[in-house]
């Protein structure tokens, strides 16, 4: 099947040349960061992981697009998401992919990866990360690549794949649950010591994954033959409404939390996001812009006349991604660390080669999801048009 | 276990070297070689070392010769750069090195306690620590003595440890630390680190191993003697009953930094 992403317009070739281009400039500060060392970034010895790991926690969200889709249509027949399914699926895969390489990109000896093998240790959450991370690839490529090759010959995907699907469901759950252990479980980072914030990524990621699915399905439609179906986005979109909600009032319970109760430790985090701590106010338009972005999606979203115009619902799943990519991404991570374990303030920014290694890796990502992208719109297209014939 | 897995590599590693030499001589080399492993008669071992930090002593110097023989015979680069900077052992104000502890009508029996010199911070040796539980390679592991010790030929560089350490005593070599040390300065007695592994205090585990204390107690109690007054720091064997430390923790009330988390910090700090 993979020979269909050898055929295609010159504006599919165009965009697979952009994107071969960012990976290459991001590879080639890459290997500047390896020789160099990790001192090539905006990290430091107090705000200790940045942007790097910042997507990688944002990306297992982007990667519950399949979930959303695979637990209706298999679980409960839904059936108009038969046809979108497999796109989940195929963006699970992507993400996953960019999730592991941001862990790599941000190691200090990447040489060195292959110690959590070698020296498994189950007592660190990393190595449960690592597990759930690649099963969840495994099972995402196995069943889109399978059903899809039942697709194709038209015939009914084969018997053995089902407990893969039915697996892939919780597996889906655990890879955002061990990712918030990650954080949940450090004595001294107190923003990120919550017990909501395994259902915090839960949240935030089935609003983020199936956000991003909708904006594809119409970059799909218009550029393809391939039509995902008005009531499939709408369903999407109803989905994507509600887990936005929820994510929200997540973020609004730890802020009750923290301001009533006015323990220190809670609070210098968020006054660091809301106003800036001491002076210091780097992430403060950003997370200002995540709150008029959210607030702004979901009266977007609520309002079933902006729902159902699909230019609107175009805007507002952008400002959803955007909005937690700024929340997941850069406030979660970088935030637990300011002010530092001695009630320091040293804030962080990313320098150049580490925006173009992490523009590289998204690329890298982007790639893979229009390789595969394109490999299922074919076979779709192909049984439409035989269909018709 | 990790430790007698890799004696067994040595062994091995270098029986199958000499076996290509004649039987006689394999014997008798691996006979030598596995003697020098065996302890050293003068090492010093503990049930549990801990450290106690006396701070109404007040260090004349304000422990900058500690800090400095520390890092020098450890090879801790010299770096500028406050981000890039690595410590073993340091020194900050009593606000930040108990914060929460601080209040206006405190301040001034600080500053007479302290006398205005910052407070020493190293690693807390946790009885539970919690870069040991993060670590995915066991590259920070725990001693049976209670060090919390590093090795950094396995690390990976993932840094959990350091966002999982509430003390900041964790350091990352952001780039290549042998730029920072001049070639005559380097201690050929302790390892030089390379860039992307993490560092931090062992309680000088390579120079009890040896039968010698720390270097900053044994350096602070020179400074003390010359200067008169009495030393700061003292270390030993918290879990034997008649030690010094034991002896001053029964004797005085002890804080320890961020107690609360549970991470059982074994430097105790004397006001």
């Amino acid at each position: 099947m993979i020979e269909k992403a050898l055929v295609g317009s010159r504006r599919y070739w165009g965009w697979v040349a952009l994107l071969l281009v960012l990976m290459g400039i991001g590879f080639l500060f890459y290997l500047r960061q390896l020789s160099y060392g990790l001192g090539i970034t905006g990290m430091s010895r107090d705000v200790s992981w940045g942007l790097y790991i910042a997507q990688f926690t944002f990306l297992v969200g982007v990667a519950a697009s399949a979930v959303m889709l695979v637990l209706p249509y298999y679980l409960h027949n839904y059936k108009v998401f038969g046809r979108i399914t497999i796109l989940g699926e195929f963006l699970a895969v992507a993400s996953v992919l960019m999730c592991l390489t941001f862990i790599i990109v941000d190691l200090g000896r990447p040489d060195r990866a292959f110690n959590v093998l070698l020296y498994p240790s189950p007592n660190s959450i990393l190595f449960w990360d690592m597990i759930v991370l690649n099963g969840y690839l495994f099972l995402n490529i196995l069943v889109g690549w399978t059903v899809l090759g039942a697709e194709r010959k038209g015939v009914k995907p084969p018997k053995w794949v089902k407990p893969f699907i039915y697996i892939s469901i919780p597996w889906a759950i655990s890879i955002h649950t061990v990712t918030a252990f990650i954080y949940a479980g450090l004595p001294g980072r107190s923003f990120w010591l919550t017990a909501i914030m395994a259902p915090r990524f839960l949240s935030s990621a089935f609003a983020s994954g199936p956000a991003l699915l909708i904006l594809a399905c119409f970059i799909l439609r218009k550029f393809t033959r391939f039509d995902p179906g008005r009531e499939a986005i709408q369903t999407l979109a109803k989905i994507v409404t509600y887990a936005m909600a929820i994510s929200i009032f997540f973020v609004l319970m730890e802020l009750f939390t923290a301001f009533y109760s006015k323990v220190p430790e809670h609070v210098y985090h968020f006054k660091y996001l809301f106003v800036g701590l001491d002076g210091h106010t780097t992430l403060v338009p950003w997370w200002w812009a995540f709150m008029v972005l959210s607030v702004l999606s979901l009266i977007l979203l609520f309002n079933p006349k902006t729902r159902n115009n699909d230019a609107i619902l175009g805007v507002a799943c952008a400002a959803v991604f955007i909005s937690l990519w700024i929340e997941k991404g850069l406030g979660l991570v970088v935030t637990g660390f300011i002010p530092n374990p001695l009630d320091r303030v040293f804030e962080y920014s990313p320098t150049w080669p580490e925006v173009l290694i992490t523009l590289g890796v998204w690329s890298m990502g982007f790639l893979v999801m229009t390789i595969l992208y394109k490999v299922a719109v074919s076979v779709k297209e192909e049984g439409a048009g035989e269909a018709a014939h | 276990m990790m430790e007698s897995s890799r004696r067994n590599f040595l062994k091995i590693a270098g029986l199958s070297v000499l076996g290509i030499g004649s039987g006689a001589v394999v014997g008798s080399r691996a006979r030598g070689a596995s003697k020098a492993f065996s302890p050293n008669p003068e090492a010093l071992t503990a049930k549990r070392w801990a450290m106690v930090v006396d701070l109404r002593a007040g260090c004349p110097d304000g422990c900058k010769e500690c800090i400095e023989v520390c890092h020098r015979i450890h090879n801790v680069p010299k770096i500028d750069n406050p981000k890039e900077e690595v410590k073993w052992i340091w020194t900050d104000f009593y606000e930040h090195a108990f914060p929460g502890m601080e209040s206006r009508y405190t301040e001034e029996f600080v500053e007479e306690a302290l006398q205005g010199s910052p407070v020493i911070l190293l690693c807390n040796h946790c009885d539970n620590p919690p870069c040991v539980r993060v670590c995915p390679t066991k590259a920070t592991f725990r001693r049976k003595d209670g060090i919390v010790m590093m090795d950094y030929h396995r690390c990976i560089g993932c840094r959990f440890c350091m966002a999982g350490c509430p003390f900041g005593a964790r350091s990352l070599n952001w780039t290549d630390p042998r730029r920072y040390l001049k070639p005559e300065e380097v201690t050929p007695d302790y390892p030089t680190r390379t860039r992307g592994v993490v560092e931090k205090c062992n309680f000088c585990a390579e120079r009890l191993a040896v039968g010698k204390i720390p270097a900053c107690v044994e350096i602070c109690r020179k400074v003390a003697e010359k200067a008169g007054t009495e030393p700061v720091l003292h270390f030993g064997d918290v879990e034997d009953a008649d030690s010094e430390v034991r002896e001053m923790i029964r004797a005085h009330h002890t804080i320890r930094r961020k107690s609360h988390l549970g991470t059982m910090p074994q430097v105790y700090y004397i006001l």
